[in-house]
């Protein structure tokens, strides 16, 4: 690792002000996927906020909305009760994630900000349009992957919590990579009283919603209705463990497996 | 440089280290407490696995600073008045070990599994949250044995 200076700041308002005072500085959650790629160093900042001490962690529902701090670990988040009856897909993918020892120290904000392509939270961030509220705006999980590990954050601005909207049912099946428990391919569908709400991580970019299932689902919810769905290739990863023609039909399976496990449910 | 305050094995340590410094290098390099190895280096062998106020983690993954005021076991803090851990015993009796190195991260993850998951796991269970721990000797079969039998173990010595 490059070297640089560390601050532990006690609340919301010191981390931000101490990331926007700093020339090159960067919030730090559980940091697994931020350490490892500091100690590569494919990234090198002047300094790092911790966010550990900011008491933005917990789990609480909200009537219709399952509210989870930034700084919620996956494993409190797995074994969480309230999300268990809440949206218990949510607790299965946050079980799911990496291994036993990441999920102790991995965060939901984390995760989120920084958005990996193959990581699995932003398919329920997406799927459920949840509300990632920061310490200045609420943004939408529709506006909010923008890109290859970009999303609508802007510096300085730090995840305090996520707002999920609870819907009637949901699943999130994922095609794991065997040795990294990424998702190879990850689908998560949301039923609302509204329409059904399908979002893929893994195969693209960053994560997308699949609409023409979307439409197929809200009309008729089995696997019939998507067994002839087929995905384009063309925008989807290639890399050393699946090319994009795969990914395409891995989405369309995964798609199907997760249909009849509901409709089975 | 930044100071570091932790609980290591029951004794207070302060240091002052460079705030890149891994939870690991602290404890090897500052410590000298080399039982907690580094495999990997990259946060999925898991042979550098302790328990930070009683939850297990990757020390490669971890910054000092960040634990600042934590409690940390490391696997020399395991043993009482001379005598193995339960579950150092049945890592022993069972010979969960070939070239022992990812033994010290394979136990630490263990007791973190016991906590979660209680004392009777049965094998699927065991092998799945051992997910984070690999030994690339590939002797699961008596590892998984040694804790089963370990954590049961330990639920008769409460």
């Amino acid at each position: 690792m490059y070297e640089f200076d560390y601050h532990q700041p006690q609340s919301v308002n010191d981390a931000v002000e101490l990331l926007s005072a700093k020339e090159n500085a960067k919030p730090l959650a559980g940091g697994m996927s931020l350490l490892p790629s500091l100690k590569l160093r494919l990234a090198r900042y002047s300094d790092l906020v911790g966010l550990e001490k900011l008491g933005i962690q917990g789990i609480e529902r909200r009537g219709d909305t399952l509210v989870i701090g930034a700084m919620t670990r996956h494993h409190d988040v797995a074994n969480s009760g309230t999300v268990q009856a809440a949206i218990p897909a949510l607790a299965s993918l946050a079980g799911g994630i990496g291994d036993p020892l990441v999920r102790n120290r991995g965060t939901i904000g984390g995760s989120i900000a920084n958005a990996d392509p193959a990581a699995d939270y932003p398919s329920a961030v997406l799927a459920m349009n949840a509300s990632v509220q920061t310490n200045k705006r609420a943004i939408a999980g529709d506006n909010f992957f923008v890109g290859l590990f970009e999303t609508a954050l802007e510096p300085g601005e730090i995840i305090t919590a996520v707002h999920f909207p609870i819907p009637s049912s949901a699943i999130y099946v994922k095609l794991p990579n065997a040795a990294s428990r990424f998702a190879l391919v990850g689908v998560f569908i949301a039923r609302f009283a509204d329409g059904v709400r399908v979002a893929v991580t893994g195969a693209g970019p960053h994560v997308f919603r699949l609409k023409d299932a979307e439409a197929a689902l809200s009309k008729n919810f089995s696997v019939k209705s998507v067994e002839n769905l087929t995905v384009d290739s063309g925008e989807l990863n290639t890399d050393i463990h699946a090319s994009a023609e795969y990914r395409a039909h891995a989405v369309t399976t995964i798609l199907q497996r997760a249909v009849a496990a509901m409709e089975q449910a | 440089m930044a100071t570091v305050t932790l609980t290591v094995n029951g004794q207070t340590v302060t240091a002052d280290v460079e705030p890149r410094t891994l939870l690991v290098e602290f404890l090897r390099y500052h410590l000298g407490l080399t039982g907690t190895h580094v495999g990997c280096d990259t946060t999925q062998c898991g042979c550098c696995t302790v328990h930070v106020d009683g939850v297990a983690l990757k020390s490669c993954t971890a910054l000092a600073v960040t634990l600042n005021g934590a409690s940390v076991t490391t696997i020399e803090g395991l043993e009482k008045d001379g005598k193995l851990h339960p579950m150092q015993e049945a890592f022993h009796e069972h010979h969960a070990l070939q070239c022992g190195f990812c033994t010290p991260g394979m136990i630490m993850s263990s007791l973190d599994m016991v906590r979660r998951k209680g004392h009777d796991l049965d094998e699927e269970t065991v092998r799945h949250q051992l997910e984070g721990n690999l030994c690339r000797c590939t002797g699961y079969h008596n590892i998984v044995k040694a804790i089963q039998a370990g954590a049961a173990a330990m639920k008769d010595e409460r």
